[in-house]
């Protein structure tokens, strides 16, 4: 924020951050051979559903919008209890799921939705069953940084996997370095 | 000091007894200044006195305001008063009050002037973080501080280098004073008063750090009575694992909570400086876990 900005108690609002997200197929081989993680072949993309920026009210129009060929992909939009719209695509290719949050992003970004996302998050979960908890990779749009989230229940989160897995992507991945901003998503609706 | 079952450290008692009588000669030597002075003894002694009498007599409420915390009864917190129950039975010593402070931040504190108007504490994080042993671990760190008097040792210490402090500042006003008209001897005398100004600020600095030297004895020696009362040292290395460090930085806070606020959010990135553990009321992680691990192979062989 400029000093005028300041002054004058004005926020400019952030654009989202991309391009650090093509970074993560590469960082789910690392994943998979030091941790037994596999991408779950879903993800999600989390927005604030807000009024006057869009002509996209229903959930209908944001899925035409994103255009997607549903044979491929499933797509569907859930409301969480905060209030938070989720977009959750289903593709068990991590390559292609990518690029649809990418494009998901970019055409909300065009609608003037761009300030109202919040987080994308891609679920890994353990490739031998009885192996590690599963994880979630959360990418912070305004950011452009990578953190583990490991819930283990409604409230807790596996601290110690969460630590193990930047110190083994942080090669890859742009991590979030300030650790008090790697905040908890319960019960986020991606598996 | 905690009765009974709790054991003594030798070498810990001695750095303990060292650091205080550095005080004390501390203590002395500003004694020695503030008369040299002559003016303003008396006043000096009753300003310090009385705030540090205050900072003595309430801390309990200064603490658990400045911490938001509130206390809570065993139909609020059953757990926490369960654990606290327990531990005071086994420590033998009356229980003192019990306390949570809604604040993400994992910690716990032990405050009060003396074992009857003790209040111990925790943070709604740590009680999120750890699991009920742990949780234990922690709270006997907590009653060990009140069984120690640590409130009540710590407000002495810090007293000294407070008169410290306050004879710098009357000095300094004495100098700046007497700088003002200048006599036959008001050279002389503004000279003296600067070196005593000078002298005052590095009291005050030296006995800053013994202090917080001081704490950080005492907070060993919190760990090892703790540990001891709890009986598994493991369990409080495996506790302050969890809560200091990197671990107790990651919030359970939710992301999406966290963003209606976050104009607000402007977290200080401190840069960790070399004199971090010489600052710090705490010893190092490193330093408590070395304790514990002796302690654990002591109580295993």
């Amino acid at each position: 924020m400029g000093l005028r900005d300041t002054i004058f108690g004005r926020t400019k609002q952030v654009a989202p951050k991309l391009d650090n997200l093509f970074a993560l197929p590469s960082a789910a081989l690392t994943l998979e051979t030091e941790l037994d993680l596999v991408p779950s072949g879903q993800a999600g993309l989390c927005f604030k559903s807000g009024s006057g920026e869009s002509t996209l009210t229903t959930d209908d129009d944001i899925i035409q919008l994103l255009n997607f060929d549903q044979a491929a992909a499933k797509v569907t939009i859930t409301t969480d209890d905060l209030g938070f719209k989720w977009l959750v695509i289903s593709d068990p290719d991590l390559d292609s799921l990518v690029t649809r949050i990418h494009g998901a992003n970019t055409s909300m970004v065009e609608h003037g939705l761009g300030p109202r996302l919040l987080c994308a998050v891609f679920g890994f979960v353990p490739k031998t069953p009885p192996g590690e908890g599963s994880v979630r990779l959360v990418y912070l749009l305004k950011q452009g940084t990578f953190y583990p989230f490991a819930p283990t229940s409604a409230s807790q989160r596996d601290n110690e996997l969460e630590l193990r897995v930047r110190s083994f992507i942080g090669d890859d991945l742009v991590m979030e370095k300030d650790l008090s901003r790697w905040m908890a998503l319960w019960n986020v609706p991606v598996s | 000091m905690a009765k009974s079952k709790i054991e003594t450290d030798r070498g810990l008692d001695a750095r303990m007894f060292m650091t205080g009588l550095a005080l004390v000669v501390l203590y002395a030597i500003i004694v020695t200044v503030m008369v040299r002075l002559g003016v303003s003894t008396v006043l000096v002694i009753v300003i310090a006195g009385a705030l540090l009498f205050s900072q003595y007599y309430f801390s309990d409420k200064i603490a658990m305001f400045s911490m938001h915390a509130h206390e809570v009864t065993p139909q609020q917190e059953p757990k926490l008063h369960e654990i606290v129950d327990r531990l005071c039975l086994l420590a033998d010593m009356k229980k003192p009050r019990v306390g949570v402070a809604e604040i993400d931040v994992p910690n716990a504190f032990a405050t009060g002037r003396s074992p009857s108007h003790a209040v111990i504490c925790a943070t709604r994080g740590l009680m999120n973080r750890l699991n009920d042993e742990e949780l234990e671990a922690v709270l006997a760190h907590e009653l060990s501080h009140v069984a120690h008097r640590d409130v009540a040792v710590m407000t002495i210490a810090s007293g000294v280098g407070m008169l410290a402090g306050l004879v710098g500042r009357m000095a300094m006003w004495g100098a700046m004073l007497s700088g003002g008209d200048r006599n036959s001897n008001g050279n002389n005398t503004a000279l003296l008063e600067l070196a005593t100004w000078v002298i005052s600020i590095v009291i005050y600095i030296i006995a800053y750090l013994l202090t917080m030297s001081l704490s950080r004895y005492r907070e060993l020696s919190a760990d090892r009575s703790g540990a001891i009362l709890i009986g598994k040292p493991s369990v409080l290395a495996s506790a302050l694992v969890h809560i200091t460090g990197d671990m107790g930085k990651i919030p359970r806070t939710d992301l999406r909570h966290a963003e209606a606020m976050n104009a607000f959010f402007f977290a200080p990135a401190l840069a960790p400086g070399t004199a971090a553990s010489l600052f710090s009321t705490h010893p190092s992680l490193e330093k408590r876990l070395d304790q514990l691990n002796k302690l654990e192979r002591e109580l295993n062989g």
